[in-house]
C-alpha cells in the first residue's frame, strides 16, 4: 500500500510535505534502539519508533524502509526533517502509541502473510 | 559506596584521579572531593547523564559549583520522583560517612534533552564530554543510535572492561576518531580500580585531561 494512503486512511500527518509519499510499504516494524532495528527491520516496512534523533533516517535508508512513523505525538527535530528530505524517506506524525497503531495498520492489511 | 570508603579504596589501588559521577545527579560530588582533600586524592565532580535517547555520557567538572550548574539543567528535564522500594534509597551523605538526606528526583530516569544537547550544556560550563561505555548493549551510543552520530562533539570515547581498544576499534565504526579511554564504572567499592586510563599530565584537572586526549603540549594518554 502506498504511505499516501496510509496517511489518509490512518488521518497521520507528514512531518517531511511530499516527501516519498509514493512510496510502497508492505511490512511493519516496532523498535526504538536503533541496534536492534539495524538487525531486524524489514526492507519496505513502516517504522513506528519514539527514537526521534537524526540517526534514524539512516537507518531507514540502511534498512530500505519505507517509511517512518513517529508515534505517541513525538516530533522531529530539524536536523532530522533536513536529512529526511534529502534522503527522500518521509517522517510521519501519529499521536497513538506503537501498539495501537500496529494494531490499525494489521487491520489495513499491512504485515499480514 | 560511602565518601571515605570511596577515596580508601581509591588509594589503595593506586589511584592519583577519581571521578564521582552519579546517575543525572551530582549531590554526592562535594562529599567526595572533601573526603578526598583530607587525604590527598584528586576528585573531579561528575555526572553521568542519561540523554532522552537514553544514552550515557560523562560530564566532567573541576569543581563542585560546575557540577551543580549542569545538575540544575538535568533536574529541569527529568520527570518523576523516587521510589525507594522499587530502585532503592538515594543517599546524600556528607565528607564524613553521614547520612544528610535523600534525593527525591528520580535519577533511574532519562532526561528530556538530546545527546548533543547534553555535550553542548557540558562544554558551555567547561567540562569534558565522554561517551560512556560505547561498546555495551544498553543505554549506550551504540545500542541507543545505532552507530556514532557524526556531529555528536564528544571529547573521547569510554569502552567498559569487558572489552579491549583493540577488539572496540575492529568492532565500532568510527571509533578512530575520538580519543578512547576506560573507566572503572564502579557502582560497588570492589569495582573500584578495575579499569582505569592512565594520563601523562601536570596536573589532575579537567583543561589537563584535555590537552592529554588531543595530544598537546607534550600531554598524552599513555593507556
Amino acid at each position: 500500500m502506498k504511505i499516501e494512503e496510509i496517511l489518509k486512511r490512518l488521518e497521520l500527518s507528514a512531518a517531511t510535505g511530499e516527501t516519498g509519499l509514493d512510496r510502497e510499504a508492505d511490512a511493519g516494524y516496532c523498535g526504538d534502539l536503533l541496534s536492534d532495528v539495524m538487525a531486524n527491520a524489514k526492507k519496505g516496512a513502516l517504522w513506528l519508533t519514539i527514537q526521534s534523533h537524526q540517526n534514524i533516517v539512516a537507518v531507514a535508508v540502511l534498512k530500505e524502509m519505507a517509511a517512518i512513523v513517529l508515534v505517541n505525538g513525538r516530533s522531529p527535530d530539524e536536523e532530522t526533517k533536513t536529512k529526511a528530505r534529502a534522503e527522500g524517506i518521509p517522517i510521519l506524525l501519529c499521536p497513538l502509541p506503537a501498539f495501537e497503531l500496529a494494531g490499525r495498520l494489521y487491520e489495513l492489511g499491512i504485515g499480514r502473510p | 559506596m560511602s565518601p571515605r570508603a570511596i577515596v580508601e579504596i581509591s588509594l589503595e589501588k593506586g589511584l592519583d584521579l577519581i571521578a564521582v559521577s552519579d546517575h543525572n545527579s551530582a549531590e554526592n560530588v562535594g562529599a567526595v572531593i572533601r573526603a578526598g582533600r583530607h587525604r590527598g586524592l584528586a576528585v573531579l565532580a561528575g555526572m553521568e547523564i542519561s540523554s532522552r535517547e537514553e544514552v550515557h555520557s560523562l560530564a566532567l567538572f573541576d569543581t563542585e559549583d560546575q557540577a551543580v550548574l549542569m545538575q540544575d539543567l538535568v533536574y529541569q528535564h527529568l520527570r518523576g520522583t523516587n521510589r525507594p522500594e522499587l530502585f532503592g534509597d538515594q543517599v546524600v551523605a556528607n565528607e564524613f560517612d553521614e547520612v544528610e538526606g535523600f534525593n527525591d528526583h528520580l535519577l533511574i530516569g532519562a532526561v528530556q534533552l538530546g545527546l548533543q544537547e547534553i555535550v553542548q550544556a557540558v562544554h558551555r560550563l567547561g567540562g569534558l564530554s565522554i561517551a560512556s561505555h560505547v561498546d555495551r548493549p544498553s543505554f549506550s551510543i551504540m545500542s541507543q543510535l545505532g552507530f556514532i552520530p557524526e556531529d555528536v562533539g564528544v571529547d573521547a570515547m569510554e569502552i567498559s572492561r569487558h572489552t579491549t581498544r583493540d577488539k572496540a576499534g575492529m568492532e565500532i565504526p568510527g571509533l578512530e576518531r575520538f580519543p578512547v579511554v576506560s573507566f572503572s564504572d564502579a557502582h560497588f567499592p570492589g569495582d573500584i580500580g578495575n579499569s582505569c586510563t592512565c594520563f601523562f599530565m601536570e596536573a589532575p584537572s579537567v583543561a589537563e585531561i584535555l590537552l592529554a586526549l588531543r595530544e598537546e603540549g607534550g600531554r598524552k594518554v599513555i593507556e
